[in-house]
C-alpha cells in the first residue's frame, strides 16, 4: 500500500510538469499582454519605453520557451514570482489572501451537502415512488435548473430587502471594528450564509441523486436479500449492510471535487462581492496576469492530482474486495 | 496628471449644468440644511478593486478614486473646473509661459508627521520623468526643461516651449521623498509597500486598512491643512456586480453606488419609488466620455466622406440615446462636452434624413441592389463587421440600433462582440477592422494631440482609425503651444470644423453620470464638475449619524 502511493507520487512529477508545460503555452496564446493592458478607453500617452522596459522586466521580451524554463526554475525552488498587475505583489500572498475565504465557503458548503444528501438520496432510495421520493426529485430538478446568480439576487432580494434578516454581500459590516468579539462572529455567519445557502442548493441535487441512484443498485443486491433473510431488522440492513456499500462511488465523485475546493465560483463571488479564488483568477485572466494564472493552475493542478491518489486510496480502504484482490494479486 | 484626472478620476466629474433630478436635491439639502458636524462612516461601492495606493503608477479609476483623498497636487479643480491652489498658495506664468513659478503652503505635514516642502515635488517631478517608473503619464512633463526649489516653500519650473497643459500637470499627487526615494532610484516604486499598505500623502484622509478585493477604509486627517475633514471614516465597499450594488442601496448596506453611479435603467424605473426617493438623493450631468461609431479610414469605402456622411444622416441619434440610455445622455457633435469652454456649438450637424443618406450613398457609387436588397458597387456588396468590446453592454445596444439603420440603407452588418485584450490585439493595434463601436474619455484640457494628429497613427498610438488632415494638424498643434484660453479656443473651434466636416468618426453621445448620495449626508452641491469636488464639506448633523463606536 505504501509503496504504490509512493510510486503515484514519484509518477505525478512528470505529469505535473507537463500540465504546467501545456497550460504555460496555451495562457500564451490567448492575444494581448499585460503590458498593452494598462491604457483603456483612455486617450492616455503610451509610452513605447515604459512599454519595453515592463516587458524587460517581466521577462515578455526573452523566446516564450526561455520563459517557460525561468518560470519552471523559480517554481523549483517555490517561487512564485511577482503578479504582473500594478500592485507588484508576490503571486502566493495574493493567492494566499483569497484561499481562506473560498476554502471555508467551500468545505462548509461541501459539508451540509454530503450530510443532507446522503440521508435524502437513502430515504428516496428505500422508499423509491413514494410521495417523499416525488417531491425530492421535483425539488432536485428545480435545483438542477435554477441559475444561481438568479437565486442569489431573489435570496438577497428577500432575505436582505424586504426582510432585512441578514446582509446582502461582503464579509463583514462597515460597523465591523465597532463590534464586540462575538457579534463579529456572528456578523461574519450572517455575511456567509446566503452565498453558502445558494452553492448547497445547486450541489445537493446533483450528490442527492447519486446517492439514491447508487443506494437502488445496492439494496437489489444479493447479499441484501441475504442480510434480510437473516432477520436483520430493516434498519440495520439498510444502514449496515447497504450505506456502506452505497458510499463507494460518492467516495469517489467527493474525491474528485476535492480540487474544487480552491476554486470559487466567479458568479456567486462577484454577486455577493466575496473577495476569492474566482474573483482573483478572472482578474488575472483579464489582465493577462501570467505569474497569477499560473500559479493558481500549479496548486489546482497538484491538488487534484493528490486528490486522485487519495481517492483510490481511500476506495480500498472502504471497500474489501479490493483491498484482498490486491493482496491476491500480489500473491 | 492632467491626463488621469482627466481620464479615470474624473470621468466623474462633469462640466454641463445638471437635470431636474439635481435641482430639487439642492432644494433639500439646503432646505433642511442643520449644523455641520464631525463624525460618521461613508460607505461608498466600487466596482473594481483598486490596485494600489500609489496611483502616480496605476491606471484604474478606482485607484485614482481612493488616491485622490489620499494625496494632493500642487493645483486642482474647483467647482466649475477652475484650476485652483491645493499645496500652492499661488503661482505666476512668465510673460512667454516659459518660467512657472508656485509658492507653496508652509502649514503641510504629511500624514507621518514630516513637513512638506517644494523638494517633494521637485521629488515628484524625478519620479515621474525617471525612466524606470512605470507610469503612463510622462507625457504630462515632457515639455519641462527643469524644476528647481528655490527656497523650502519656492517651486520654480522652466518649460523647454510653451505648453497648454503645464499649470494642469501639477496637479498630479505629490508624493514624499523622504519616504519614497530609494524605491522611486530603483525603478520600483511599484514594489513600494506604500503601495500595498500605509502610504504617506498630504489629502485629507489617512489610510487605515485594505482587503484586497473585500473593502479600503481611510480615516480622516485631523491635521489637514484645509481642517479636518467632516466625514470620519469612508470604507470603500469592493462590490463588482451592480445588481448587488443597487440591492445593497436599497436595504441601506452602503450611502452611494460610487462614483459610477446607477446604471440608466435603475435610475429612471427602479429607483423611482418613495422610499428610495427619501434614503436618497439622486443627481445627474453629462459625464466625461462619448461614445462613437469610427471607422477604419484606410478602408476605400470608409474614405469617402459622402458615405460618412450618409452614415451619420442615417442614425437618428435622439432615438438612439432613448433605446440605449433611456434619454440619459447628450447628442455629441464633436470630441468636446457641451457645455466645455472648448466647445463649439456652431458646427455642421447631421439631422436624421435617410432620404438624404441614400443621395449620397449614391453620389458614391452605392445606388445597385442585389437579391438581398444589399447595395452594390462594382459587384461588391457592402457589407462588413462592427465590432466592440465585451463588458459593455451599452455598445452592444449601440451596435445593434447602427446595424438596424444601415440596414434600411441597404448596408449589410455584422456585430462582433470581442473580448477586451484581443480586441485591441488584434483588431485595433494590427488596424484589422472595418468599423467600432467605442468611447474616448475627455480631458480637462482640451488638447487631443494624441487622439487626432496625423502622426499618431502607428500601432501603439492613439489615432486609430488612421485620421489624417493637415489643417485639423496645424490647429492642434497651435492649440497645445499656447498658454492662453482666448487664442487656444480660436483654434479649437476651427478643429471641431474640421472634425465636423470630415466626420471621421461618427459622434453619438455623452452619456449623463447619475451617482446617488444616502440623504443623510448633506453638503452635497452639483455643479459643473460634478457633486465630489467638496467631499471634505459633506458631513451628517449629529442626531442623523449612523455608524458610530460603541
Amino acid at each position: 500500500m505504501l509503496g504504490y502511493a509512493l510510486r503515484r507520487l514519484i509518477l505525478a512529477i512528470p505529469l505535473l510538469i507537463g500540465i504546467t508545460f501545456i497550460s504555460f503555452f496555451v495562457i500564451h496564446l490567448a492575444p494581448g499582454e499585460p503590458t498593452e493592458l494598462q491604457t483603456g478607453d483612455t486617450p492616455v500617452q503610451s509610452d513605447k519605453e515604459v512599454r519595453e522596459r515592463l516587458r524587460q522586466v517581466y521577462g515578455l521580451d526573452k523566446p516564450l520557451h526561455v520563459q517557460y524554463w525561468n518560470w519552471l526554475n523559480r517554481l523549483a525552488r517555490l517561487d512564485f514570482g511577482r503578479s504582473f498587475s500594478p500592485d507588484a505583489r508576490p503571486v502566493l500572498q495574493k493567492i494566499g489572501e483569497r484561499l481562506p475565504v473560498t476554502l471555508l465557503l467551500n468545505i462548509v458548503e461541501m459539508m451540509v451537502i454530503v450530510a443532507l444528501a446522503i440521508p435524502v438520496g437513502v430515504l428516496s432510495a428505500t422508499r423509491q415512488y413514494s410521495k417523499f421520493d416525488k417531491v425530492t426529485t421535483i425539488f432536485v430538478f428545480v435545483g438542477f435548473a435554477t441559475p444561481d446568480f438568479w437565486l442569489a439576487l431573489m435570496l438577497m432580494i428577500l432575505f436582505g430587502v424586504q426582510l432585512g434578516w441578514l446582509p446582502i454581500s461582503g464579509l463583514r459590516s462597515p460597523t465591523w471594528e465597532y463590534l464586540s468579539f462575538w457579534q463579529q462572529q456572528w456578523d461574519f455567519v450572517a455575511h456567509l450564509t446566503l452565498p453558502i445557502l445558494v452553492a448547497t442548493f445547486g450541489g445537493l441535487a446533483g450528490f442527492s441523486r447519486y446517492m439514491r441512484q447508487s443506494m437502488l443498485e445496492v439494496i437489489r443486491q444479493d447479499y441484501i436479500q441475504s442480510a434480510r433473510a437473516k432477520g436483520l431488522p430493516e434498519s440495520v440492513v439498510i444502514a449496515k449492510h447497504a450505506l456502506r456499500n452505497a458510499l463507494l462511488p460518492i467516495v469517489t465523485v467527493l474525491g474528485l471535487s476535492l480540487p474544487g475546493l480552491i476554486g470559487g465560483s466567479v458568479i456567486v463571488e462577484s454577486i455577493f462581492a466575496i473577495p476569492g479564488m474566482g474573483q482573483l483568477m478572472v482578474q488575472a485572466v483579464f489582465e493577462r496576469d501570467y505569474p497569477v494564472i499560473m500559479g493558481n493552475l500549479v496548486i489546482v493542478a497538484t491538488l487534484t492530482l493528490v486528490a486522485n491518489l487519495i481517492a483510490d486510496l481511500t476506495y480500498s480502504l472502504v471497500d474489501p474486495r479490493i483491498r484482498v484482490a490486491a493482496r491476491r494479486s500480489r500473491r | 496628471m492632467s491626463l488621469l484626472r482627466l481620464t479615470g478620476l474624473l470621468l466623474l466629474l462633469a462640466l454641463t449644468g445638471c437635470g431636474g433630478e439635481a435641482d430639487s436635491a439642492v432644494d433639500r439639502v439646503t432646505g433642511l440644511s442643520a449644523k455641520p458636524a464631525y463624525g460618521d462612516t461613508f460607505v461608498d461601492a466600487l466596482t473594481g478593486n483598486i490596485s494600489g495606493l500609489i496611483p502616480n503608477v496605476l491606471t484604474d479609476s478606482a485607484s485614482f478614486e481612493v488616491g485622490g483623498l489620499l494625496y494632493s497636487g500642487l493645483v486642482t479643480r474647483d467647482k466649475d473646473l477652475n484650476i485652483v491652489g491645493e499645496l500652492a498658495e499661488s503661482w505666476e506664468f512668465s510673460r512667454d509661459c516659459l518660467n512657472l513659478t508656485f509658492r507653496l503652503r508652509k502649514n503641510v505635514r504629511w500624514h507621518d508627521g514630516h513637513p512638506f516642502t517644494a523638494d517633494d515635488a521637485v521629488f515628484t517631478y524625478e519620479a515621474m520623468i525617471n525612466p524606470k517608473t512605470p507610469t503612463a503619464y510622462r507625457e504630462d512633463f515632457r515639455a519641462v526643461d527643469s524644476v528647481e526649489a528655490v527656497d523650502p516653500y519656492t517651486l520654480h519650473v522652466r518649460y523647454k516651449q510653451p505648453y497648454a497643459k503645464a499649470l494642469q500637470s501639477w496637479a498630479t499627487w505629490v508624493l514624499p521623498r523622504h519616504v519614497l526615494e530609494t524605491y522611486v532610484k530603483e525603478g520600483r516604486l511599484r514594489e513600494a509597500p506604500q503601495n500595498r499598505s500605509n502610504p504617506v500623502g498630504t489629502g485629507p484622509y489617512r489610510f487605515s486598512e485594505w482587503k484586497p478585493g473585500e473593502k479600503v477604509v481611510l480615516v480622516a486627517n485631523p491635521d489637514y491643512f484645509e481642517g479636518r475633514p467632516y466625514l470620519a471614516r469612508i470604507v470603500y465597499r469592493i462590490i463588482p456586480s451592480q445588481a448587488t450594488i443597487f440591492l445593497e442601496l436599497k436595504a441601506k448596506g452602503v450611502d452611494s453606488a460610487g462614483p459610477a453611479g446607477l446604471t440608466a435603467l435603475q435610475f429612471t424605473r427602479q429607483a423611482d419609488f418613495p422610499a428610495f426617493r427619501k434614503a436618497y438623493n439622486k443627481f445627474q450631468y453629462a459625464d466625461n466620455v462619448y461614445t462613437y461609431l469610427g471607422f477604419n479610414l484606410s478602408d476605400p469605402r470608409f474614405a469617402d466622406k459622402r458615405v460618412r456622411h450618409a452614415f451619420a444622416h442615417a442614425i437618428n441619434k435622439r432615438e438612439l440615446i432613448e433605446g440605449v440610455r433611456l434619454g440619459l445622455a447628450r447628442e455629441a457633435t464633436g470630441p468636446y462636452k457641451p457645455g466645455t469652454w472648448a466647445y463649439n456649438p456652431n458646427v455642421r450637424t447631421y439631422p436624421y434624413d435617410m432620404a438624404k443618406a441614400r443621395e449620397l450613398l449614391a453620389a458614391a457609387g452605392w445606388r445597385e441592389r442585389n437579391a438581398e436588397g444589399i447595395l452594390v458597387k462594382d459587384g461588391q456588396p457592402f457589407e462588413f463587421v462592427l465590432r466592440t468590446n465585451q463588458g459593455n453592454d451599452e455598445r452592444r445596444k449601440v451596435a445593434e440600433i447602427v446595424q438596424a439603420s444601415l440596414k434600411d440603407l441597404g448596408v449589410k452588418v455584422d456585430i462582433q462582440v470581442i473580448e477586451w485584450a484581443s480586441f485591441l490585439k488584434e483588431y485595433i493595434k494590427k488596424k484589422r477592422f472595418e468599423a467600432i463601436i467605442l468611447g474616448w474619455g475627455v480631458g480637462l484640457d482640451p488638447d487631443q494631440y494624441e487622439v487626432w494628429h496625423s502622426s499618431k497613427t502607428g500601432p501603439d498610438d492613439l489615432n486609430r482609425i488612421g485620421y489624417a488632415n493637415p489643417e485639423a494638424d496645424a490647429m492642434l498643434e497651435k492649440g497645445r503651444a499656447s498658454c492662453v484660453e482666448a487664442e487656444r479656443k480660436k483654434y479649437y473651434d476651427r478643429f471641431q470644423e474640421i472634425l465636423a466636416e470630415d466626420q471621421p468618426i461618427i459622434f453619438l453621445f455623452f452619456r449623463d453620470a447619475l451617482p446617488v448620495v444616502a440623504s443623510r449626508i448633506r453638503g452635497v452641491v452639483p455643479a459643473p464638475s460634478g457633486i465630489r469636488y467638496n467631499f471634505n464639506e459633506w458631513y451628517v448633523p449629529k442626531q442623523l449619524q449612523r455608524y458610530t463606536a460603541g
